[in-house]
């Protein structure tokens, strides 16, 4: 018992445990008594030899289990009789670096060639694209002079936001445009190449595709039988030739050009670059190809670049339509026309008969 | 020089017992070693044996505060093993003087002697623990080698309480010391 008292004393000691006074005592006493001293010692020693000796079965295990991961891992291969893992596994884990890396450097050639091919192109900026919408600095002049003349369907006490170009995709009275030529507006005004002037209603617009649907709401409006040209769902061809109709101006205008690459602006897939002048106004204008099909929407420019024009697929008018279908079940059926009545006219024929069809969009804003 | 520092700083993981480090150096170094002892009439098992002592010895140099390692880690595993595994053949007796030798060697002689002293010290610690008997065994164990708490020792064991258990420790303890220098000092 004098013993276990004695060590539990020595191993408190040790440990640092002892109170100051009890300390002080205990040293005096291992000063006094060579053989408590001579167990302080040994004990000491017994205990870091204990500590040498976990650390070291401590070591060992870890060196095992490191050992037993390296063969499960192919590291390390002893004749295949502790591997438990399959051969594709090993070989997976033996190569998986070398893949890492070559996936990595790979990657790393594909950022860099595309940086490249970002920096080298000449793709223009956001801001080097222009909207076709007229402004109203550019309509108001002439508003008074020509449009005057004839009955105006102006609100009253409504102030012009902006004007574009719309074409009709149901004789009832449909209308297509760009949405970003109705932009902040409450009221809007269609005027056929004639001069007769409507009331439309804002029936749906989808910012994304940038297209709106107007609706012809006016007494005086007298539906078409059918429209001449049809909505193409095909894709387009690179080089082939189109014509659009719209109002830049105040009289209806017709221009041409080519299809000169398969996508818009920083190779946005919905729509496609054409080589035509075109002018703010042209915003929402019809683009044919010569069997009649509308093709494509006219929608923005490059300021940069002289007649490098973007339209908007016609696919995407489809689109919208079925879109239109699902979402709004109060909206009529819009009945696009399925077949071009123009194929194989000449180009004064067809625009004779497309230009009816095509109408200045003017949109006010109520004051 | 960027190896050189890669190295220090594996030897100081596995002086932390680090298990990234103590896996890298044993990946970067263990075929080399199993190669030698396979080619010199030497089996899976005691290239496993072998090498590990060789990072045990490793790990007690790299925890000596005095330590700098004067050549490279995987020169340093390799003389090692080459050292015990010449030894092991001898002990074997199947010695044949052809070992295969195309690494190049530093001197471990003095660095082995220390390992070797403390394993026979750790095999006296071993056989000492072990013909203590149970519960003395797992009891010491658990205070001093894994260094869990009295009072969940006492729990575990069934004393009724820590101070119980805090008694007959040092009960067990006397008795490993006992036996422990028994032997120790025999050793010496």
């Amino acid at each position: 018992m004098e013993d276990i008292l004695l060590l539990q004393a020595i191993e408190r000691y040790l440990d640092g445990t002892m109170l100051p006074a009890e300390k002080a005592y205990f040293e005096q006493l291992r000063k006094n008594t060579p053989e408590i001293d001579q167990m302080v010692v040994e004990h000491n020693m017994f205990l870091h030899q204990m500590d040498m000796f976990a650390v070291n079965k401590n070591l060992r295990n870890s060196l095992h289990e490191v050992h037993t991961r390296l063969v499960e891992k192919g590291d390390v291969y002893e004749g295949g009789e502790i591997s438990t893992k399959g051969k594709v596994v090993q070989l997976y884990n033996k190569y998986k670096r070398v893949t890492a890396i070559a996936a990595s450097v790979g990657g790393a050639i594909a950022l860099a060639m595309s940086i490249m091919v970002a920096v080298l192109s000449p793709a223009p900026k956001k801001e080097d694209l222009q909207e076709l919408s007229k402004k109203v600095y550019v309509l108001e002049g002439k508003l008074n002079e020509d449009i005057n003349s004839k009955p105006s369907k102006r609100p009253e006490g409504a102030t012009l936001k902006s004007g574009g170009t719309g074409f009709l995709i149901d004789a009832k009275g449909y209308i297509l445009t760009n949405a970003h030529v109705l932009k902040g507006s409450t009221y809007v005004n269609v005027t056929s190449n004639k001069g007769d002037a409507y009331n439309a209603k804002i029936a749906f617009v989808d910012v994304q595709k940038d297209l709106a649907i107007l609706k012809i709401e006016d007494d005086d409006y007298k539906a078409f039988k059918s429209l001449p040209y049809s909505i193409s769902k095909s894709d387009i061809r690179l080089g082939e030739e189109v014509f659009t109709l719209g109002y830049p101006r105040n009289d209806i205008t017709y221009s041409k050009g080519d299809i000169s690459a398969k996508t818009g602006y920083n190779g946005d897939t919905s729509s496609f670059q054409i080589q035509i002048p075109a002018n703010p106004g042209n915003s929402g204008g019809p683009l044919l190809n010569k069997n009649g099909e509308v093709v494509g929407v006219l929608s923005t420019r490059e300021i940069e670049a002289e007649g490098v024009t973007f339209a908007i697929k016609s696919k995407n008018i489809h689109r919208l339509i079925d879109q239109l279908k699902d979402s709004d079940a109060d909206m009529p059926k819009i009945n696009m026309p399925q077949h071009s009545n123009l194929k194989g006219m000449d180009r004064e024929a067809q625009i004779n008969k497309i230009q009816d069809c095509v109408y200045m969009v003017q949109a006010f804003n109520r004051k | 020089m960027k190896t050189e520092l890669n190295e220090q700083l594996l030897l100081k993981g596995l002086a932390g017992n680090d298990t990234k480090a103590i896996e890298t150096i044993y990946k970067d170094n263990f075929n080399m070693v199993q190669a030698f002892i396979i080619n010199n009439n030497g089996s899976y098992d005691d290239a496993r044996d072998i090498f590990q002592e060789a990072m045990i010895a490793l790990y007690e140099k790299a925890q000596s505060e005095s330590f700098v390692l004067t050549c490279k880690i995987n020169t340093y595993v390799y003389s090692i093993c080459r050292r015990l595994w010449l030894k092991r053949l001898q002990q074997l007796g199947r010695f044949s003087n052809q070992i295969d030798n195309f690494e190049e060697t530093v001197a471990v002689e003095d660095d082995l002697e220390i390992h070797e002293k403390r394993n026979a010290e750790f095999a006296i610690m071993d056989r000492a623990l072990n013909s203590l008997g149970e519960p003395c065994k797992s009891l010491l164990e658990g205070y001093y080698l894994k260094k869990m708490d009295m009072q969940k020792l006492a729990k575990d064991f069934g004393y009724t309480n820590a101070d119980n258990a805090k008694n007959q420790k040092y009960k067990c303890l006397m008795r490993l010391k006992k036996l422990f220098f028994a032997q120790y000092n025999i050793g010496e």
